[in-house]
């Protein structure tokens, strides 16, 4: 077992790119992200990796240098956050549908206007339709380990993965971190190989138009793709805890024995939900927590098995989807429990927005409301937690 | 059910939609939606081959006889080569439905 030690979140999530031996990072700097970038261009400037870093003019070229590296058969690397996501957006659907393995840490942090740097989930909720698998870690141990195993799986399902990060709340954070020792990470990531590449002894051609008669199909390959990396997900977990002894799954639930009431989240914030539960449990109320890791694909039946026989749930969103029924998680909730036999009551609350904090009471307030949901009829379909009036 | 228009199954795809043969857009016919047709006069033909040189598709393919003749399976009906030819020895015909 490797030693824990204190480490910021973002040189540690650095430090595993760099154990996973990557050949080409491309990449534009960008609040909060800056540590990752930055951290790995000091490995390869001091030859402590050797990997080509192509320090691009925006996040437009770090991802379309990441695909065309890919295309040949490099492994890759990038990230970024907020704007700069949004700048790489024209290429993102792109580097999924050449099925590219391409791994991308998003640093989240809220979009402009007005500027934020802080985080929410809003900037990667606008690529959640774009057939990456998305990731979403809750702290720095398991951001680490989401990079490992990112690798492990675009690699195997030949799909780009995004590995979110709370900005700030989990990249800038001193956390004692267990990295995993070299030779194991060799052992799970070894040397890619891919069946089909661009290679002048045998040219292909990637990115060809898609007429009427084969886009349909094109997209249904796609898709189902997307739908078949779930196995190899899962897996790859499997495979990570034999030789980490870390378990991780695609949903994570805490204290949802008998729980009558639950709360759905992704990300940081879950911990500070988790504190919550325990002092509600302690005054014997029955809550528990439904954290979701494993946003794309969206793992339907754990997610349902993890509810359990709640009666009420309260989605918490960090991202506005504006002019829709919910938030994004609300949205997709609502969907997977509407083609189910379960139909807890769902209060859908947006919150966290731009960096503002969300504390234990704040979350007890929604529990006691979520309670007040199992028998009240819902009166609205979301709501922006705590605007002041 | 819908037609089925595709033009082979999702399954036979390429991951990606790899094209794994080089050089196989020739099998691509594009030439049925063309408008108008350039038909070659023989008798003021010099077979300079600017057709063929200017030709964007290219359509144009040099025969036995040194003539250079437009491939219709290919050919849009820009009217390049009629506008080139120096002695105007190409005239755009009006494809009838």
């Amino acid at each position: 077992m490797g030693k824990r030690v204190a480490k910021e979140v973002s040189i540690a999530v650095a430090d595993a790119v760099a154990q996973c031996k990557v050949d080409v990072i491309s990449a534009y700097p960008i609040t909060p992200q800056t540590h990752i970038v930055e951290h790995l261009a000091d490995l390869v400037n001091n030859g402590e990796l050797d990997a080509e870093y192509i320090p691009v003019e925006s996040e437009h070229a770090a991802m379309s240098a990441c695909i065309g590296a890919a295309a040949t058969g490099a492994r890759t690397f990038t990230s970024t956050s907020s704007q700069g996501l949004l700048f790489m957006y024209e290429v993102l659907p792109i580097a999924s549908a050449l099925r590219l393995p391409i791994v991308m840490v998003v640093a989240n942090r809220a979009i402009s206007a007005p500027i934020s740097i802080w985080n929410d989930h809003s900037d990667v909720m606008t690529m959640r339709d774009h057939g990456w698998i998305q990731t979403f870690a809750e702290n720095g141990q398991e951001a680490v380990d989401l990079i490992y195993h990112a690798y492990r799986v675009a690699e195997r399902a030949m799909l780009p993965v995004a590995v979110n990060l709370d900005g700030f709340i989990v990249t800038h954070v001193v956390e004692p971190i267990e990295m995993l020792d070299q030779e194991l990470v060799d052992r799970y990531i070894p040397p890619l190989k891919m069946k089909y590449k661009l290679d002048p002894k045998k040219p292909i051609t990637m990115g060809a138009i898609g007429v009427p008669e084969i886009y349909t199909e094109a997209k249904k390959a796609q898709d189902e793709a997307l739908k078949a990396s779930y196995k190899i997900i899962v897996q790859a977990w499997r495979d990570f805890e034999k030789l980490s002894g870390r378990r991780y799954n695609p949903v994570e639930i805490y204290r949802m024995e008998d729980a009558e009431v639950a709360l759905v989240i992704m990300g940081s914030l879950a911990e500070t939900a988790m504190n919550a539960v325990d002092k509600l449990r302690e005054q014997g109320k029955k809550v528990g927590l439904v954290r979701i890791r494993l946003w794309r694909p969206f793992p339907t039946q754990d997610f349902l098995k993890a509810l359990g026989k709640v009666k009420a749930i309260c989605v918490f969103d960090r991202a506005v989807s504006h002019g829709a029924s919910g938030g994004p998680v609300g949205i997709e909730v609502r969907s997977v429990l509407y083609q189910s036999n379960k139909r807890p009551k769902v209060l859908n609350i947006i919150g966290g927005l731009g960096g503002r904090d969300v504390t234990v009471e704040d979350f007890e307030e929604i529990f006691d409301r979520t309670f007040g949901f199992i028998k009240a009829k819902p009166r609205f379909a979301y709501e922006i937690y705590g605007a002041k009036e | 059910m819908p037609r089925d228009q595709g033009l082979m199954s999702w399954k036979e795809l390429a991951p990606g939609m790899y094209i794994l043969e080089p050089g196989n857009s020739a099998k691509f016919k594009t030439g049925d939606w063309r408008s108008h047709r350039p038909v070659l006069d023989k008798e003021k033909c010099i077979k300079c081959g600017q057709c063929y040189l200017l030709c964007p598709e290219p359509a144009y393919e040099e025969n036995e006889e040194g003539y250079f003749i437009c491939n219709l399976n290919y050919c849009k009906g820009c009217g390049i080569c009629a506008n080139i030819c120096p002695k105007g020895a190409i005239t755009m015909v009006l494809e009838e439905a």
